[in-house]
């Protein structure tokens, strides 16, 4: 009724394949894309793309970072939040070392240094699991918060150990700021877009492929991984790393679009690894759909529900700061008794019933 | 996702319409880690501002309508606050937050809205001539660590602190920091040693620091704290029975709720205070036209205190500066452009603090185009745990100008540099 499949044929494995099997799926993804990258940009306005959108884009790229070390690869990471800070002093100090270089550069720069600093905190988790490993991960969201508060090279002496983003372009050549306080909410918004839908369609092909296998072979039992060929050392490591660069985009985009000054204490806290997780862990670990509607609850919701206490019913802004602590706290404790495979599983198992539905047998 | 997409555009557009009014939001946070310190701020910022609705009529016969926000001293809040607020025509944005501060100063300078940090913030937003749109009188955390020292220097007999030490117990953040580099320079000016103690974000975990201070035995601690690590420190000191005279808070340190929970214990500690406390006649007339008419931002418990006092000073001064605003372009319904105008032009003195009520609350002053941070006076108070009360030990203390307007100079120039704006000539006018 919903999803009208009848003709829709596949006469190739290549088609057999694809990310959207569906035709409807399919057509509505095609929809969602062209409207984000068409019509949004026309009418978004600074609150839109300071509050909602740009949190939401660059969320999900974390998201989807930590999915693919422990949604995929079942390695338990807690440092989120340091990693994040690797990739904003590192996209800091290229700014300010390098005033010429663009910001596509520096973020994918930036991704890259992350990975190599996520490969020698990885190390540790081919000798560790589990909850060992999750605590040697924590070790590192210490370390590298602390790193990034002591050391005045990483922010320039300046005498409060906070970071502000300068003014720079998008592209060589391409005289648009992107950082600062002049950027346009539209061109902040569409580099963050292009950037997610890059990085997600090269992580959903990552996970399908070969490595992706491999890692979720780690996943389900490394032991029997490694009797049937798999190499723990590339598949971890792998792991690793491109889950950092994916982390290390996150914190970049995070301070220099976002943010555009960060104090790393505040911004990059263990609260945040926690944060990234959460969104993990509610959206479905192991799906890429569900990096992004975990970004998107843990972002949007508490946006929506100010709007709607503070803005629509005129409460009191502390009650209502109160009233959100319960109410998602009581969100994510439902979402898990209900649906412990997180909010992706709860799509397909609405999607199984749309495509069978009016009649289920 | 659709469905919640459009309820947050319905409830965004019940916001409704920006009215002809003066618009000042309000900030704040009275959740999390510092809402100790933030309650009886905006409780102290909204009543003076309903005072003057319903006493005065407004400012200049234009209502005020406080528009308010929730940051839990947390950046990314701040960023939504603000954004979400400013399309109401807001005059000025007072944060309460260092961190929020660094993150609004680009936007609202860009968004030409003006921003007035009240002895916090970046200390450098001093200099007019590079921050045209952020403004710090009446004074900032370097003429704070000045006039702190300057007091140690009049508590000694001789007027040396040669020889001493001095451990300076911070914030690890941007707030607790700023003052570090002014107490390099006097502690190499002046001889005495300073030991730095750096206190983790949000500040419960200080036994390492407090180790530090019981085997080093410091002869002064001066403390850059806030919310929940002033009560952790002060009841550390107790502990270890620090003398509590030696151990002087700075103006954010020093307020009712950081030493009542270590009840007699904090008798006799000290801290820096920029406004003045105790009978001010502008108190009864809050409580007359604001906390009987049930219009009290909060339940009425904090007023009289420090903070509640200083967020009523902050709002003074807005009122003042709109007021100014008014009078030179001659109409009542000001733009943020024309408060900026206003700001630049404020002249507080003695007379109209009497007038309003408020004599003595903070130091007489005048910004000028180069000087955004007014004098950076400050006094010394003391609590007396068994009248819990603060008692005002000396008139206000002058820093030491000389050392801190080449720091203050030099970092605004490397903002200046680091962000490319070229600075306002203020010999013009």
């Amino acid at each position: 009724m919903f999803y009208r499949e009848a003709g829709d044929f596949k006469t190739s494995y290549a088609q057999d394949n694809q990310t959207f099997p569906i035709t409807l799926d399919r057509y509505s993804y095609y929809m969602v894309a062209a409207i984000a990258v068409a019509v949004v940009p026309f009418f978004i306005t600074d609150y839109w793309a300071n509050a909602i959108l740009l949190p939401f884009l660059i969320y999900a790229i974390a998201a989807i970072g930590l999915n693919i070390l422990t949604g995929y690869c079942g390695q338990v990471s807690l440092g989120t939040g340091g990693f994040m800070a690797v990739g904003a002093f590192t996209s800091y100090k290229l700014m300010t070392a390098f005033p010429g270089l663009d910001m596509i550069t520096i973020t994918i720069l930036s991704g890259l240094m992350t990975a190599m600093v996520g490969v020698a905190f990885g190390l540790p988790s081919l000798r560790i699991k589990g909850f060992y490993l999750a605590v040697a991960t924590l070790a590192a969201q210490f370390f590298l918060v602390w790193l990034f508060n002591r050391v005045p090279w990483f922010f320039n002496y300046s005498a409060s150990g906070q970071i502000s983003a300068p003014e720079r372009p998008v592209f060589y050549g391409i005289d648009i700021p992107l950082t600062g306080a002049n950027a346009d909410a539209s061109v902040k918004y569409l580099f963050c877009l292009a950037f997610v839908f890059v990085l997600a369609w090269i992580a959903r092909n990552l996970t399908r492929g070969s490595i992706g296998r491999q890692w979720m072979a780690i996943r389900d039992m490394d032991i029997a991984a490694e009797i049937i060929g798999v190499n723990p050392l590339k598949a971890k490591l792998s792991a690793f790393a491109v889950s950092s660069f994916y982390v290390g985009v996150a914190g970049a985009l995070f301070f220099t679009i976002y943010l555009g000054a960060i104090e790393v204490v505040a911004s990059f806290g263990i609260n945040k690894s926690f944060l990234v997780l959460f969104m993990i862990i509610i959206g479905g670990l192991g799906s890429i759909f569900g990096s992004f509607v975990g970004a998107a609850f843990m972002v949007l919701f508490p946006v929506i529900l100010k709007n709607i206490l503070t803005g629509g019913l005129g409460w009191d802004p502390a009650l209502s700061r109160h009233l959100e602590f319960v109410v998602v706290g009581a969100l994510i404790m439902m979402f898990l008794i209900l649906e412990p495979h997180g909010l992706a599983r709860l799509w397909s198992v609405v999607k199984e019933k749309l495509r069978l539905w009016p009649f289920p047998h | 996702m659709r469905k919640l997409l459009t309820l947050a555009a319905a409830s965004l557009m019940a916001a409704g319409p920006a009215m002809a009014d003066l618009v000042i939001p309000d900030l704040h946070y009275r959740t999390g880690a510092f809402a100790a310190g933030g309650i009886p701020f905006s409780d102290g910022f909204q009543d003076y501002l309903t005072l003057l609705n319903e006493r005065d009529g407004g400012v200049g016969g234009e209502e005020i309508r406080i528009v308010t926000c929730e940051t839990a001293y947390d950046t990314e809040r701040g960023v939504d606050c603000y954004e979400s607020t400013k399309g109401e025509g807001a005059l000025v944005y007072q944060p309460l937050s260092t961190g929020i501060t660094y993150q609004l100063i680009p936007r609202a300078s860009a968004d030409g809205i003006p921003l007035h940090t009240m002895g916090y913030g970046r200390t450098s937003a001093a200099a007019g001539d590079v921050f045209e749109w952020v403004f710090n009188y009446p004074g900032n955390y370097w003429d704070s660590a000045s006039v702190m020292i300057n007091f140690l220097l009049s508590e000694e007999e001789d007027g040396s602190l040669e020889g001493q030490q001095v451990a300076l117990l911070h914030l690890n953040a941007a707030y607790g920091r700023e003052p570090i580099p002014t107490l390099e320079q006097l502690a190499e000016q002046y001889g005495f040693e300073l030991l730095l103690l750096a206190v983790d974000f949000p500040g419960q975990e200080q036994g390492n620091q407090w180790l530090t201070i019981r085997r080093e035995q410091p002869d002064y601690i001066l403390m850059w704290g806030w919310g929940v690590m002033n009560q952790v420190a002060i009841q550390e000191a107790a502990n270890i029975r620090f003398d509590m005279n030696n151990f002087i808070g700075n103006w954010w340190a020093g307020a009712e709720p950081d030493v009542l929970p270590a009840g007699a214990d904090a008798d006799g500690y000290r801290s820096l205070n920029m406004n003045g406390v105790g009978e001010l006649p502008v108190l009864d007339d809050i409580q007359e036209h604001v906390i009987d008419a049930g219009l009290a931002a909060g339940d009425g418990a904090n007023l009289g205190t420090v903070l509640y006092i200083r967020g009523m000073y902050a709002a003074m001064l807005t009122a003042e500066a709109a007021r100014t605003a008014q009078e030179i372009h001659g109409v009542s319904d000001i733009t943020p452009a024309m408060m900026r105008d206003g700001m630049e032009a404020l002249d507080i003195t003695e007379g109209r603090m009497e007038e309003l009520g408020m004599s003595g609350v903070g130091p007489a002053f005048a910004v000028s185009c180069a000087n955004h941070g007014g004098p950076g006076l400050g006094r010394i108070q003391e609590w007396d745990a068994d009248a819990q009360v603060w008692n005002t030990l000396t008139d206000f203390i002058a820093p030491d100008d000389s050392v801190t307007q080449p720091l203050i100079e030099a970092d605004a120039a490397a903002y200046a540099a680091e962000a490319g704006i070229e600075p306002r000539n203020c010999n013009e006018s």
